[in-house]
């Protein structure tokens, strides 16, 4: 378990970044918390000649709101945006969702954009950004973009991010006024990777409800206000779609059995806030 | 027996070790430095859980600049022999592979480098070639008379068949109203120390000699094992171990195939070579607990009497019996009718060969795979009867006033009030308020259930109960074994301060602790007068085969035997003093640091002066005496007597007692458990150390709990190992371990010398079965397996229907069979070309050459047999394959078959698919294939949950080049996902792509 030999970058500016990632293309990564790349590369399922520290940069440190987005850069560790005083009221999807990121120990080194470049099917954090609707901020030497987070995410472990790309940042739309959210999870412990996270996000518009851990991405879809045997049927029909699979620890079924399940209830949780009840202590499933 | 007073024994004194270990300030392999010129390796292993080695090539491996060496098993099958097991000299146990691999992780070859980084990227740069041979998982189809044979010259995978009868069982089963029988399937799980196997080794050609540091942990009767395999005699194999070792829960016993394969690899480089295992490796490779398949059936009375128990047990030790196997199946033969009065007894017990990671020392060792059985009976005895488990379980009990008691089957139990352990542990764990809660969770439609078990815990195993396994001719032939020889050296040094020697070499657990207690009792000093050393060294301290750390040996056979040594010290010190004071020396007592009159306390003289006299005036000891400097005191129980011509045998020396009870509750929607109560009541006999006792009941119980709802070690029915990291291989941590009520009755053993029986795998045992008791209650069921997965419980909780897929839905696909890890799929792939361009393209190696994402060429050895080197892998996971693919049934330009394979670093892959291709009337073609393959080795061990869609990755972005170069897809993007599923399979079967 020691990694294969590589090359080493500690990029003090943005542009020192993305020069390393353009000069080496396909062969660099950027390492920021190095949650889920040390391991890879330990166990040499990775091997890139370049890594590209991107932890220095004084520029991605902090997070700001920016026209009812809280943009979180790439710099920001996990921990420090869940001390954030407001991010509850800000994002409070967001807050529910992650103290389930791995271990108090993974979440004061890893970032949050890490893990969106990471696209874990299952982790929480991309599926927040899909729940919401957010957006990828991608910049390469020459060049920014913007890619909504249903768009960036497109296999497992795959991403529309080009080669000589890194995320600058993510965005997550605050919370909007009669809006509800509401985040739950099952894994085999606490800080596992999910069986099936469920995120919902309800207006008075529609019912939104992003499933991670069973479709090779994060995947959101929108409802009508349903109830009843309606909605059974529409989450019924949404968990055969996400293709779910057996896998060591837990089977397709039981996955589509949550979706439908867990699916409802924090459906119905979110919905509290447009008919004018709280959820606000929404983390309804503790396991 | 016993100490006269005691100041520190039964007290929960700080730990003497914990400064060191808690402040980085511990001793263990890794840290203690190496001789000068020490190279580093680094092992290659299978991927296959069975196949031939066609070749290893090293060349490419050897020139690689820092690398020292590559040695395969060939090159060491001159210098070493196989490990010796128990039975059957035709199985030759090597520690590495010699033309043939039989698990995955088997050793193939070994790199030797100047550092681990080095030599590891050695390994990456060997290419080893395999035939694939069908491999066999299970233990019962490998008992099929067509299985698969790992080991011809056994004949068969059935290393072992041996029945036995105690008592009359037929009779017993004709005469009984009643009779019912479980079957269990045991799964394989292991101790996970946090600190893996490490081996430093030397080789002396002068001396013809070697020097190996190790991890190890005991039984040395491995010693002779290894000395064995390494073609010397044992005063030329010199075995140390370090002072501190970090944790082993049984597992480090099974560092000894390293010790053989990195001393032989130090002798044929003739320089020091250390290995440290990684947690890859350890995973895999190193020892798990055995699995068993086990059918028992009893006959009863009405009240839930049991008057015979037939056992048919499985054993499954993986592809080789190592030794001290199979000693998992034997170590609880003479308790085989557990806490309870049964005089009938049939057992049928079959030990068989898988391909799987051989079997070793797990704590627990051949426990939970007996009681489990045992009290899922007693439960479904209960429930047929409709009886109350606790009034069964009371009722068959062994009777108070038997003891010591002889089992059916040979074992003799020290002492014990089972009775009197079961209602304490009723009355103050509050069975009755468990039960009152349970009734209010199921009005209310909830799930919960209450699970009971009893258990006898043997602890300090007969050296001889493994011959058991040979018949008694077999054992008259060869000669009786038995006993438990513990030993102890107590020192004295010039200035009177003492030192306390032993072979127990502890990974933890607060043995120098236990140790000064005893001895400072003893001799009426200062704990921090006593210095206790555990490390271990064949060459100059007292050892024998049984020393070691298992089978909970410790506070009965080893505290025992330092409180011998320290009372004979005692008495020589008593009379070296009672001739300076002109006293009695009966009439002395060793207190507060002096040996004084009984009745004059001024009397008296520093226990200092006196422990000096033999080195400066050894003219003032009495003559007969001799010295008072060192003395040295075997000790083994003469209880252990070797197995009798009848095979009853007296398999451990001391039997303590379990009671668990608990109260737990499934969650409907999520499967989980909830642990309401669990109350644990222990009879370990005399508690030498509460605070120890207690540590060794929280952590047998976390162990178990793993065991029981986490933790697996799963193979694939292909061989293929599927929980090569934690996060596979779950251990519960401190947030899913809950809190214990932990209770205590003492019934000290009279055959022990301070009365103390072990204590450290009672949990391991107790807990599991006890889970899935409460669990089979809930849920009303007759059978339970572990492990208890909330995905398991689940659908077992909701029943077999589910809701439809909506109209219009594929049809589901069935779910798979546990074990079958087959990937199936099938697609659709839209391409703007005819089908005789596509079908031309498939057939073009250049072309694919050009099409196939990340090729780095693709050579054709025939019209229909392609070869190609490629990059595979989604995101950053990616490796360098040899893909060989091989078209058959071809009907031009419409449909064809592909089988392939892959092989790489990071694993080997396997598939076939059949992809057909049609005109979709638009001048395009449409292409619909169907596949299936698997994936092996590292990425299948360490990446499990991601194979699927990486896979879909990988055959989709094969499709969409082959879409893009022949013109673009077609029609629109439909069903990305099932696409590309389908593609991957495609891919897989057409290049033998891996993840």
């Amino acid at each position: 378990m020691k990694p294969a030999s590589f090359g080493y970058v500690r990029a003090e500016s943005l542009e020192e970044a993305l020069d390393a990632l353009r000069q080496h293309g396909p062969e660099a990564r950027i390492i920021a918390g190095g949650q889920s790349l040390m391991p890879m590369l330990n166990m040499r399922l990775t091997k890139p000649a370049m890594l590209v520290d991107v932890m220095r940069i004084a520029a991605l440190k902090e997070p700001h709101v920016e026209k009812g987005a809280l943009v979180v850069p790439a710099g920001v560790r996990q921990a420090i945006l869940l001390e954030r005083p407001k991010l509850a009221d800000d994002l409070p999807l967001l807050a529910s969702a992650l103290p389930w990121v791995g271990h108090i120990q993974t979440r004061a080194r890893g970032t949050l954009c890490g893990s969106v470049a990471h696209a874990d099917p299952s982790a929480e954090i991309p599926l927040c950004l899909v729940a919401l609707e957010g957006e990828v901020r991608l910049r390469a030497r020459r060049k920014a973009r913007r890619i909504t987070a249903e768009a960036f995410f497109t296999g497992m472990m795959v991403t529309e991010k080009a080669d000589d790309e890194m995320i600058e940042a993510i965005a997550y739309p605050l919370r909007r006024r009669g809006t509800g959210y509401s985040f739950a999870e099952v894994g085999r412990r606490h800080g596992d990777f999910a069986i099936v996270a469920c995120a919902a996000v309800v207006d008075s518009a529609r019912m939104r409800l992003a499933i991670g851990g069973v479709a090779d991405r994060p995947t959101a879809r929108d409802f009508p206000h349903l109830d009843g045997s309606a909605l059974d049927d529409a989450l019924n029909a949404f968990a055969w779609d996400l293709g779910a699979g057996d896998d060591l620890h837990a089977t397709a079924r039981y996955r589509r059995d949550l979706v439908r399940s867990l699916g409802r209830r924090v459906l119905e949780d979110a919905a509290k806030v447009t008919k004018g009840e709280t959820n606000r202590e929404a983390a309804p499933c503790r396991s | 027996m016993g100490i006269e007073h005691t100041t520190f024994v039964g007290r929960s004194v700080e730990r003497v070790e914990d400064a060191a270990l808690l402040s980085g300030f511990g001793r263990y392999i890794d840290d203690l430095g190496t001789r000068p010129g020490t190279l580093h390796a680094a092992i290659l292993r299978s991927p296959h859980a069975h196949a031939d080695i066609v070749g290893i090539d090293i060349e490419v491996a050897r020139a690689l600049p820092g690398i020292v060496a590559v040695v395969t098993g060939r090159d060491l099958a001159n210098i070493t022999t196989g490990l010796v097991p128990a039975v059957r000299a035709a199985l030759d146990a090597r520690a590495i592979a010699v033309d043939r691999v039989r698990y995955v992780g088997e050793p193939v070859a070994i790199v030797v480098a100047r550092d681990r980084y080095l030599a590891e990227d050695g390994c990456d740069l060997i290419e080893a070639q395999y035939r694939v041979r069908t491999a066999v998982v299970d233990p019962v189809a490998a008992l099929a008379p067509d299985a698969p044979v790992l080991h011809e010259g056994v004949g068969s995978n059935l290393v072992s068949d041996r029945r036995f009868r105690y008592g009359d069982p037929e009779t017993a089963f004709a005469e009984s109203p009643h009779s019912l029988s479980v079957t269990v399937r045991y799964p394989r799980n292991t101790g996970s120390p946090m600190e893996t196997y490490g081996v430093v080794a030397t080789y002396d050609p002068t001396d013809d000699s070697y020097d190996v540091l190790a991890n190890f942990q005991g039984p040395f009767s491995i010693h002779a094992v290894v000395a064995r395999a390494l073609k010397v005699p044992g005063n030329r194999l010199r075995l140390r171990t370090p002072p501190d070792s970090g944790g082993s829960f049984g597992v480090k016993q099974g560092v000894a195939p390293y010790a053989v394969l990195i001393a032989a690899t130090a002798r044929l480089v003739g320089q020091p070579v250390k290995w440290i295992e990684d947690r890859l490796e350890h995973l895999s490779a190193s020892v798990s607990a055995t699995n068993r398949v086990t059918t028992l059936k009893a006959a009863f009375d009405g009240e839930g009497r049991v008057t015979v128990l037939n056992w048919d047990q499985v054993e499954d030790c993986g592809a080789y019996l190592r030794a001290p196997e199979p000693a998992t199946l034997y170590r609880m033969h003479g308790n085989l009718t557990g806490a309870y009065a049964i005089r009938n007894v049939a057992v049928r017990n079959r030990v068989v060969l898988t391909n799987k990671t051989p079997t070793g020392l797990v704590r627990g060792f051949g426990g939970p795979q007996v009681y489990y059985p045992l009290e899922r009976l007693m439960q479904c005895i209960a429930r047929k009867l409709g009886l109350d488990p606790f009034a069964v379980i009371r009722r068959n009990l062994i009777p108070a006033d038997a003891f010591p008691y002889r089992t059916a089957t040979g074992a003799l139990y020290d002492s014990g009030d089972y009775q009197r352990a079961l209602d304490e542990a009723a009355r103050d764990g509050e069975l009755d308020d468990l039960k009152r809660r349970r009734d209010a969770a199921r009005a209310e439609g909830r799930l919960y259930g209450i699970g009971l078990t009893a258990a006898v815990e043997p602890s300090v195993s007969n050296m001889g109960y493994i011959t058991t396994v040979l018949t008694a001719a077999e054992r008259a032939k060869a000669g009786p074994k038995n006993g438990a020889q513990s030993t102890a050296t107590i020192t004295l040094d010039p200035v009177g301060s003492v030192t306390v020697q032993v072979a127990s070499v502890p990974q933890g657990q607060g043995h120098r602790t236990v140790l000064a207690q005893v001895v400072a009792d003893v001799l009426g000093i200062p704990m921090g007068q006593v210095r206790v050393t555990t490390d271990l060294d064949t060459a100059k301290d007292a050892w024998s085969i049984a020393s070691g750390n298992y089978s909970s040996r410790f506070a009965a056979a080893v505290a025992g035997v330092a409180h011998l040594a320290a009372t004979q010290l005692r008495d020589k010190l008593a009379r070296i003093a009672a001739a300076q004071l002109n006293l009695r020396p009966e009439d002395l007592v060793f207190a507060d640091g002096r040996i004084a009159s009984r009745t004059n306390p001024d009397a008296g003289l520093p226990f200092g002066r006196v422990a000096a006299t033999s080195h400066w005036s050894p003219g003032l000891v009495p003559e007969d005496i001799g010295s008072a400097i060192r003395e040295t005191v075997f000790w083994t129980p003469p209880e252990l007597t070797a197995p009798d011509a009848d095979d009853l045998v007296n398999s451990s020396l001391c039997h303590g007692f379990i009671f668990d009870l608990c109260g737990v509750e499934i969650d409907r929607v999520t499967g989980k458990i909830r642990i309401d109560r669990y109350v644990t009541m222990h009879d370990c006999g005399r508690v030498l150390h509460p605070g120890m006792v207690e540590g060794q009941v929280r952590g047998g119980f976390a162990q178990a709990l793993g065991a029981a709802v986490y933790e697996e070690l799963a193979y694939g029915d292909d061989g293929a190992f599927l929980s090569g990291t934690f996060a596979d291989y779950l251990l519960p941590t401190a947030t899913e371990v809950p809190d214990l009520r932990i209770l205590h009755v003492e019934s000290p053993s009279p055959f022990t010398p301070l009365g103390a029986k072990g204590v450290g795998e009672g949990n391991c045992m107790s807990t599991p079965v006890c889970l899935a008791n409460a669990v089979a209650d809930a849920l009303g069921l007759d059978a339970i397996d572990l492990p208890l997965t909330p995905s398991k419980l689940a659908s077992l909780a909701a029943g077999a229907d589910e809701p439809a897929p909506p109209a219009g839905h594929a049809a589901p696909k069935p779910p798979a069979k546990p074990g079958d890890r087959t990937l199936r799929g099938e697609g659709l792939a839209q391409v703007a070309a005819p089908p005789e361009t596509v079908w031309a393209m498939l057939l073009d190696a250049d072309l694919l050459a050009s099409v196939i994402p990340g090729s780095h060429g693709v050579r054709k050895l025939s019209d229909t047999h392609f070869q190609a080197d490629v990059s595979l892998g989604v995101g950053p996971v990616k490796g360098r394959y040899k893909a060989d693919v091989t078209l058959f049934d071809l009907e031009a330009p419409r449909t064809a078959t592909l089988t392939g394979t892959v092989t790489g670093s990071l694993g080997s892959g396997g598939g076939s698919g059949r992809i057909t291709l049609e005109p979709d009337g638009a001048g395009g073609t449409r292409v619909s294939y169907v596949y299936e393959a698997a994936v092996g080795g590292k990425v299948a061990a360490v990446g499990g949950r991601l194979l699927d869609g990486a896979a879909r990755v990988i055959i989709g972005g094969f499709f969409a080049a082959l879409a893009r170069r022949a013109g673009g897809p077609s029609g629109r993007n439909t069903g990305l996902a099932g696409f590309l599923r389908g593609l991957l399979r495609r891919l897989l079967a057409r290049l033998g792509a891996s993840a």
